[in-house]
């Protein structure tokens, strides 16, 4: 009884000590995507650089494959792009880009300056594709499997580490 | 430059001012009043996820200026508050509303503050029961004032 009296605080210091520890590793501005296994939201949009031809969803079914969400007005893209570049050369996954909240003239600007990851972007003018995707800060990446399910989200740019530790053992996986 | 030139140059810069001021204040009208003021009381009670301690209602981020109309849009058609709010969380979680719902993986959330007082309460009240049974020897004796006031420095 008599050393339980010292235990007992000690356990609850370190019990408090281990919880603002873990705390500080986290990062509060990432959300946790309710969309998460899920189906991927349902859209139809036009091509960026062919107002006349237009991309749906369901084109992409059978299919694993990359949404980058991107915009030409976005500076952490810009530092997110030769990545993009260099991992879309090993050709191992469709990339689609969804221009975000852009205009068409800037965006066919930005991917003819700085490189076309893209297998193809696609044209959402007024964000709402984005908002069904539950888009708040550019760049995000989606992995969608064959089935139009999200399996993955990523908030704010992709890294080399992400990349081989989280995205290419999971396409994988999905094309397995 | 002389005074009174000074004072002109002053005055006609002042009133500049005065009028880009005036032409600040003039906000555009709204359309439909109550339509505004539901939509500003739903937007309220939402997380701006851009800048997480604004709710929708008051912040300028982009995102939230397009959610708020997209809540309009939403009311126009003639959605319910449960609607909008069920719209909210399937694209952003939980997380975008100030209220979160009660459930398992919050109950500690919701319950955790009340557990820690009633903990905390009763702690103090066996405490002092177990100190009130003790006998007066166990205490160390009260200082007396008076009779040591000549000893002190």
């Amino acid at each position: 009884m008599k050393s339980l009296r010292f235990i007992l605080p000690l356990g609850i210091f370190a019990a408090l000590v281990f919880v603002l520890w873990r705390g500080l590793s986290l990062n509060p501005s990432e959300v946790p995507s309710p969309l998460i296994d899920k189906p991927a939201p349902s859209f139809t949009l036009t091509r960026l650089d062919d107002a006349g031809k237009t991309l749906a969803r369901d084109d992409m079914l059978g299919k694993v494959w990359v949404l980058n969400v991107w915009a030409s007005w976005c500076v952490a893209c810009r530092e997110e792009h030769p990545l993009l570049v260099e991992f879309a050369r090993s050709k191992s996954v469709p990339i689609i880009g969804l221009n975000y909240k852009d205009k068409r003239p800037d965006g066919l600007g930005w991917l003819s300056q700085f490189g076309n990851p893209y297998d193809a972007s696609v044209f959402d003018g007024e964000g709402k594709v984005g908002i069904d995707f539950g888009v708040y800060g550019v760049p995000e990446t989606f992995i969608i499997d064959k089935r139009g399910v999200v399996r993955y989200k990523q908030i704010g740019p992709l890294t080399p580490e992400i990349i081989k530790t989280r995205v290419q053992p999971l396409l994988k996986e999905l094309n397995a | 430059m002389r005074k009174w030139q000074l004072g002109w140059l002053a005055c006609a810069l002042l009133s500049l001012c005065a009028l880009s001021a005036l032409a600040k204040e003039a906000a555009p009208a709204v359309a439909d009043p109550a339509l505004e003021a539901r939509m500003l009381r739903i937007t309220s009670e939402l997380r701006c996820l851009v800048c997480q301690n604004q709710t929708i209602a008051d912040s300028h981020a982009d995102l939230a200026v397009d959610l708020r109309e997209q809540v309009r849009s939403m009311l126009r058609q003639g959605a319910s508050d449960r609607q909008i709010y069920d719209y909210m969380t399937q694209r952003y979680g939980d997380f975008v509303l100030y209220r979160p719902p009660l459930k398992r993986t919050t109950w500690l959330l919701w319950f955790g503050p009340g557990v820690l007082l009633v903990g905390g309460v009763v702690t103090l009240i066996l405490v002092l029961r177990k100190r009130s049974h003790l006998s007066d020897d166990q205490f160390e004796p009260d200082e007396l004032d008076d009779d040591k006031e000549g000893l002190r420095p």
